[in-house]
């Protein structure tokens, strides 16, 4: 178990406060700056990404030259009250340094992309702000020092990503999508927060350094409720079962708030809570097994939807529920799965974040078209674009030695040695979500690039601009290093050790479940290839199997929603109001009528007849003398 | 004189019998005075039972060693306040009296309710509390066994600043009164050459004739007859009703609608 | 004779006072039983003057008796006012406080 040991903020990182700095002050200035902003807003939009970019590898060089990697910078005092005191204070260690080179670093490169992508769009600059604003809430969410600061964060990402999904307000779909996400969050803060508020009873602090050092006494059952409701939360952040519906209509936004929010870090940040509440988590098996049990169901559910999805940012994003799934069910295991889960993270990132990009780069070419049955034979028009879409693809299936053999086959192995028996069935469902995974891919790749030209008329696919290109590129050589990079040698797993813990010895990389992981892709790959690449796609949806329609209605999980919880919701309201106007209403007014009334008889007395209040007052008068007689007597 | 106004000092019964009798004989005229006070019909026999018993009341300061304050009863409540109450009731009717019948519904009963109850509990606490015999001292609290100085000394040092307030209450009630009965003129006051000239106008030149002019009646509310036997409204003041001129003497309830049986004669 | 058969005398003509005060119309007989009252007040603070051996009772006798005086001729030059208003003496007239 680890316990988290802080020293003050020394050298550079006391200005670590830059980082949230740069981007909250783009997003003030863009936001209040109005329409006169509109000609240089975008270039402030992107400055300010670079800049916190530049001081995170600033301070990620600091760091690493330094023994003490867990710095803690006190920024002020927020809530200084006797009992509950808290502190805004950042903390800079391994594990948030890792999120903020990624938020910034493909934040960077997908707001340079959103540069081309939303040229044509009068509202430019609002979008800057918009994902300024993003981005310094999410950076708060992983530089918080203590639970309540990053629920700060995490709220803020959620308006953020209320903002961007409505962000063509002329849409209503836009409108209902974005008011779905934030509901669905919504339930989960209600989890972070209820467990923010148990930490709190239980231990008199939110701080990670005060929970992390006092769990321990508390008890496995206290352990095990923190661990279920911080579960919750995650997954209403991170789209897990049964918080899972709104990350398909979210796609309503523009490709790069999908690229940035809904695949590389906003999702993520449920995951990021997990493991760094990994103290919490060791002391309670059963969340741990929750967790994976969660990750393991979600990884399914998400393949199986991608696989019957036409719309290509839909699959895109049942892609990232399951990719999520995997991280989570690796936030399960315990130290086995950590490093491997954060590891899988930071791949994600980048070759998610490129499929995305790849897709906008088609959706642009193709006047916005995002069903995969109006594409096909791209590639010869669009060669960047499938080029780094084929890398990203590669990555993804896990094809070594490309990103994700490297990342997710380690969790998969990691799977058969924890849990028992459980984890010998969760490992088994991996395995064949790793297959689903390169099925639905692979049916991506042949119905977009390659094939039949399926399209509209009047429809002139063109390669993207520069500008739209090159981040597309650094992010396709990022899906092909970084899984090499972070796992051989075992680097990362050296540097998040103080903060995850170790992982028991490891197997190496073509252990049975990693080679059999291999062959279920590679049958995915054949059977994708079968279907969709040697068959002509059809212009038209067939009815499909059972399976099929399920997977198209997103395995029925908003008809689930809606009956369990909007329908019963509904009839409450309505039964409340009728109550409200009967019970409440008619008692108040029955009230009203009661006193009118016996006002109304009692004003009788006012006879208007001196003669008449003089008879009562003689009658107080006998009253009073016969009360003193009483007394004194 | 002092020694019959004054209270002997022994016993219970401290009075000699002469004292005893006198009270007993007033008691009775003056609840029965009272009485008669709520009962008659017209106000001024109202006025004149009250004068009854103030007078009554005098006597009885008087029995009890309070001569100063039976004359003052006398000289300011019975001859000055009551005179008061006679002035207006000139002015307002002398003969307004009420009628039998009670307008509001159970008054009456309510009101003999009232009183029962109040009287009795009245009783009951007097009777219960701690009434001794008259003291021996009250002669000696006199000043020179004189009543009058003895109240002069206790008014202007114990008591002097309810005297003071009190004074200042008389004069406003003074003030009240006179701006309260004050009209206004809205017109400047007549000269007398503006009232020789509007009587010129009227044509009538000769002063009202003056009222009662029958043998029979010399009331100020009887009009004059005219040579020709009809009467004269001129010649009665315009406060007073004017009575027929053929009326019997003396009116017995001119009013009285027909006798109505259900209302007893309370 | 105590001084308790004048006190007696006394609540006997305060109660009829009172009686009188609810049953007749005429507003300046209504006055005279109020000045009835008082007039009983009076007897019994003389009463108790002659119980306690002091003069106090008198003297309170004597204020009494110079506030009502004050009070009778507000009261009567109200009545004046009233009646040269309204042309009616009975207080029953005066119910313009009815509901």
């Amino acid at each position: 178990m680890t316990t988290l040991h802080t020293v003050a903020a020394t050298g550079a990182l006391k200005l670590s406060w830059l980082l949230l700095a740069f981007p909250l002050f783009g997003a003030v200035v863009l936001l209040l700056g109005g329409r006169r902003s509109n000609r240089w807003g975008h270039l402030l939009g992107v400055a300010m990404p670079v800049a916190a970019f530049v001081y995170g590898l600033i301070a990620f060089f600091t760091l690493l030259g330094t023994s003490h990697r867990s710095q803690d910078l006190h920024l002020y005092s927020w809530i200084p009250v006797a009992g509950f005191q808290v502190n805004m204070n950042l903390l800079v260690d391994q594990l948030s340094i890792c999120f903020v080179l990624l938020i910034t670093g493909v934040g960077s490169l997908i707001i340079i992309y959103s540069v081309g992508y939303m040229s044509h769009d009068p509202e430019r600059r609002r979008f800057f702000g918009y994902m300024n604003l993003f981005l310094a809430a999410m950076l708060l969410l992983v530089l918080g020092d203590n639970y309540l600061v990053l629920y700060a964060g995490w709220e803020g990402v959620g308006l953020a990503s209320y903002l961007l999904i409505g962000f063509w307000q002329d849409r209503n779909s836009a409108a209902v999508a974005a008011k779905k996400a934030f509901i669905a969050n919504r339930v989960g803060d209600a989890g972070l927060s209820v467990a923010i508020m148990l930490m709190f009873t239980e231990f008199g602090t939110v701080s990670f350094t005060g929970v992390f050092g006092t769990v321990g006494s508390a008890g496995s059952g206290v352990a095990t409720a923190l661990g279920l409701l911080l579960l919750l939360g995650a997954c209403g952040k991170s789209a897990q079962v049964p918080l899972q519906s709104w990350l398909l209509d979210a796609m309503e936004g523009p490709t790069p708030v999908s690229a940035l929010i809904h695949a590389a870090t906003m999702v993520t940040a449920g995951v990021y809570l997990l493991v760094r509440s990994n103290p919490i988590l060791a002391l309670s098996p059963d969340a741990r097994l929750a967790v994976a049990l969660v990750g393991t169901v979600t990884l399914l559910f998400g393949g199986i939807i991608a696989c019957a999805k036409d719309d290509i940012k839909k699959s895109l994003a049942g892609s990232t529920m399951s990719q999520i799934g995997y991280m989570t069910l690796g936030a399960g295991l315990g130290p086995a799965g950590y490093v491997f889960s954060i590891a899988l993270l930071l791949a994600h990132g980048f070759f998610k974040a490129g499929l995305f990009l790849g897709a906008g780069s088609v959706m642009h070419g193709m006047n916005d078209e995002v069903n995969m049955r109006r594409f096909g034979g791209l590639a010869r028009v669009m060669p960047i674009t499938s080029v780094t879409f084929g890398l990203a693809y590669l990555a993804i299936i896990g094809i070594p030695p490309f990103s994700g053999f490297f990342t997710k086959d380690p969790i998969i192995d990691a799977d058969f040695t924890e849990h028992g028996t459980a984890g010998n069935v969760l490992g088994t469902l991996a395995l064949i979500g790793a297959g689903i995974t390169a099925f639905y891919m692979t049916r991506m790749m042949f119905m977009t690039w390659y094939g039949r030209r399926r399209w509209e008329a009047g429809a002139h696919p063109h390669e993207s601009p520069p500008v739209m290109t090159w981040p597309m590129i650094v992010l396709a050589i990022g899906s092909v290093g970084a899984g090499a990079f972070l796992i051989v040698n075992d680097r990362l797993q050296d540097f998040l050790a103080p903060v995850v813990g170790v992982p028991p010895e490891s197997h190496g990389f073509f252990t049975a479940p990693g080679l059999v992981a291999l062959a279920f892709a590679l049958a995915g790959v054949a059977l994708g290839w079968a279907m969709y690449g040697r068959t002509p796609v059809p212009s038209e949806a067939s009815r499909g199997s059972l399976l099929t329609v399920a997977a198209r209605k997103d395995l029925y999980g908003d008809a689930f929603n809606e009956s369990v919880l909007m329908r019963p919701g509904q009839w409450l309201t309505r039964l409340s109001v009728y109550f409200d106007n009967r019970g409440v209403d008619g008692l108040v007014n029955t009230l009203a009528a009661a006193v009118g009334g016996t006002s109304g008889r009692v004003r009788r007395l006012q006879t208007g007849f001196v003669r008449s209040y003089a008879l009562f007052m003689f009658f107080g008068a006998a009253l009073l003398v016969f009360g003193l007689l009483v007394v004194r007597l | 004189m002092s020694h019959i106004l004054a209270a002997t000092p022994s016993g219970t019964n401290t009075d000699s019998i002469a004292v005893e009798t006198v009270f007993w004989i007033l008691a009775f005229i003056s609840v029965g005075a009272a009485l008669a006070m709520i009962l008659v019909r017209r106000a001024v026999h109202c006025a004149i039972m009250l004068a009854v018993v103030m007078l009554c009341l005098a006597t009885m300061y008087a029995m009890q060693g309070a001569p100063f304050l039976a004359f003052v009863q006398i000289i300011v409540y019975t001859g000055a306040v009551l005179m008061l109450f006679l002035f207006v009731v000139m002015l307002i009717g002398i003969s307004s009296s009420d009628s039998v019948v009670e307008t509001i519904k159970g008054q009456r009963a309510a009101a003999g309710l009232a009183a029962i109850g109040l009287f009795l509990i009245l009783i009951l606490s007097i009777g219960h509390a701690a009434i001794g015999p008259a003291a021996r001292t009250t002669a000696a609290n006199n000043v020179d066994n004189i009543n009058l100085t003895g109240l002069a000394r206790l008014i202007f040092t114990t008591y002097v600043f309810p005297f003071e307030v009190t004074g200042a209450l008389l004069i406003t009630a003074a003030v009240g009164a006179m701006v309260l009965a004050h009209r206004e003129r809205t017109a400047p006051k007549p000269t007398q050459r503006d009232l020789a000239a509007r009587r010129l106008v009227s044509g009538q030149l000769a002063p009202d004739p003056a009222p009662g002019v029958y043998a029979l009646h010399d009331a100020a509310d009887r009009p004059a007859l005219l040579p020709d036997g009809s009467t004269s409204e001129l010649s009665v003041s315009q406060t007073l009703a004017p009575r027929d001129p053929n009326e019997e003497t003396p009116p017995v309830r001119p009013e009285l609608p027909a006798p109505a049986v259900t209302e007893a004669e309370s | 004779m105590s001084p308790i058969h004048y006190v007696a005398l006394s609540v006997i003509l305060f109660v009829i006072g009172g009686v009188g005060v609810l049953v007749r119309r005429n507003a300046i007989v209504v006055f005279m039983c109020i000045e009835l009252m008082l007039n009983a007040c009076n007897l019994a603070f003389v009463a108790f003057a002659r119980m306690h051996g002091n003069l106090d009772g008198q003297v309170i006798a004597f204020f009494v008796m110079v506030v009502a005086a004050a009070e009778v001729v507000v009261g009567l030059a109200i009545l004046m006012a009233i009646f040269r208003a309204r042309r009616s003496a009975s207080v029953d007239d005066a119910n313009l406080l009815k509901y």
